[in-house]
């Protein structure tokens, strides 16, 4: 570790990371620019998390990563490894034991506490980007605080589908003033971002930063006649027979077989451990479920 | 006061110094009325623990900062060059803008953002005032309830957080101790 300064990053630009996350806390849901540096990974790999967890930590922290829930897919181990050494911070797979939790695409199924902190990985932090490509209109739009488009995107859903089918990367207006994209969570997680702990966004070839502070009021957005809907495949873990936690599904074989499985695994591991059974439970793997990414 | 003691003071361990200065400073700018310990750095002359860790944690040759008339010295711009290389800057020009609440007004002299550029904006570092002498209650974003926080003028601060999302935001020091106060939060005046 004595390689590298401590996180990796020099120490300019961690400072430089941080005004920007303390901008974005003092302006909820607005998108800070930083200077988003090259990583040591592809863009599209967690850049931009990778790049506030680094100014987030501190040798005291116990790190947790997931990605669309799982800790054991490639993606997250080598994000873990990658701070184990780069920063000796410990790492854990246990959503209690983590002080700060950087994720792909996901929230915990566990309730967060106010000593954690969550990091996001965010690839298109501009929730109005595919309705109006040109970044100078969208700034204005939020200048404006114009966001009658996305009404419209919404409308045009219930007009083709007859529901809202947006089903991940569900718009948020945070504390009433900005719309923001919450990251390509599904939006079965999007109530679960009035929590206790700091969310943070980080989105590194965007070079966006913004942040969410403890118990910010975070609507999505909806009608009165069609309201917002927290959306999961309706069936119980497979696994842990969990009917509250949101599920992957995987086709097990040629024949249209398949599983529902918790896409959080350590809350899956934790259920099983206390001996909780699901359909297929018995002849489950003992670690943990398959990813379905 | 000597060259000797611009040289002092600065981080015995910048990297993990500054991580936790830092982890200081998002906890209270996240949660406006709690207070945090925020150590390492000692400036010469003119500003406490908690102001000039705070410099030592976010300053550097990008960002320029204002230093109100009764913190200004040569000794702290000796101090503040050598271990941040932060430009010393008019008020209307500075990032971070330091000193007593008097020295620092008035305050529409510093950057608010502009309404497509929000964050560029000042952030001022009020130091001095009894952080445990709450005189504000405090609605908003980071706030369960409510929170009760000591604000030099509450009058002030109400009209800064009309501006939202424009405006500046506050950190305030005392000695080891740091609290914020975002433009984000509702004031209302207590007692």
């Amino acid at each position: 570790m004595s390689d590298y300064n401590f996180a990796y990053l020099d120490e300019q630009t961690k400072r430089m990371i941080r005004r920007a996350i303390l901008k974005g806390l003092a302006i909820p849901g607005y998108q800070v620019p930083f200077a988003s540096r090259e990583m040591p990974m592809p863009y599209g790999w967690g850049t931009g998390g990778v790049q506030v967890s680094a100014a987030a930590l501190t040798p005291d922290d116990t790190l947790k990563v997931i990605d669309q829930g799982a800790d054991d897919t490639t993606n997250a181990v080598s994000i873990r490894k990658f701070f184990e050494r780069t920063a000796g911070v410990a790492t854990t797979e246990e959503t209690e034991k983590a002080s700060i939790i950087q994720t792909r695409h996901r929230i915990p199924e566990a309730t967060l506490r106010e000593d954690q902190i969550i990091v996001y990985q965010v690839p298109i932090p501009e929730p109005l980007r595919f309705l109006e490509p040109r970044e100078t209109e969208t700034r204005k739009m939020h200048a404006l605080e114009e966001y009658g488009l996305m009404h419209v995107k919404l409308y045009e859903d219930i007009s083709q589908h007859g529901s809202i089918a947006t089903s991940y990367a569900y718009p948020v207006k945070v504390e009433g003033r900005y719309v923001m994209d919450p990251s390509p969570i599904p939006k079965f997680d999007n109530p679960k971002m009035e929590m206790a702990a700091i969310q943070l966004f980080g989105a590194g070839r965007e070079q966006r930063i913004y942040a969410v502070p403890p118990y910010t009021k975070v609507v999505s957005l909806d009608f009165e006649d069609y309201p917002f809907e927290a959306t999961k495949a309706d069936h119980a873990c497979d696994l842990c027979a969990a009917e509250d936690s949101y599920l992957d599904e995987v086709i097990m074989d040629d024949a249209g077989g398949r599983m529902f499985v918790c896409s959080d695994t350590d809350y899956c591991r934790a259920r099983r451990e206390a001996g909780h059974v699901g359909r297929l439970g018995s002849d489950a793997p003992l670690t943990t479920g398959p990813e379905a990414a | 006061m000597t060259q000797l003691d611009i040289y002092s003071g600065g981080f015995a361990d910048p990297a993990v110094a500054a991580a936790h200065g830092f982890r200081a400073a998002m906890d209270v700018m996240a949660r406006p009325g709690e207070i945090r310990t925020l150590t390492g750095g000692e400036a010469p002359e003119g500003l406490g623990i908690a102001a000039a860790s705070l410099l030592l944690t976010l300053c550097d040759p990008e960002t320029g900062i204002y230093l109100a008339t009764d913190v200004d010295s040569a000794g702290l711009r000796g101090w503040l060059t050598f271990h941040t290389g932060a430009p010393i800057v008019p008020a209307a020009e500075a990032d971070f803008a330091v000193g007593g609440w008097a020295a620092l007004m008035p305050i529409d002299q510093y950057r608010i953002g502009t309404s497509e550029y929000p964050d560029r904006s000042a952030t001022l570092v009020v130091e001095g005032g009894d952080l445990a002498a709450p005189n504000a209650r405090l609605t908003g974003p980071g706030i369960k309830d409510s929170a009760q926080m000591y604000l030099p003028d509450v009058a002030l601060m109400q009209r800064n957080s009309m501006l939202y999302p424009l405006g500046v935001d506050f950190f305030f020091t005392s000695g080891s101790q740091v609290a914020a106060l975002p433009r984000s939060s509702q004031i209302q005046s207590e007692g």
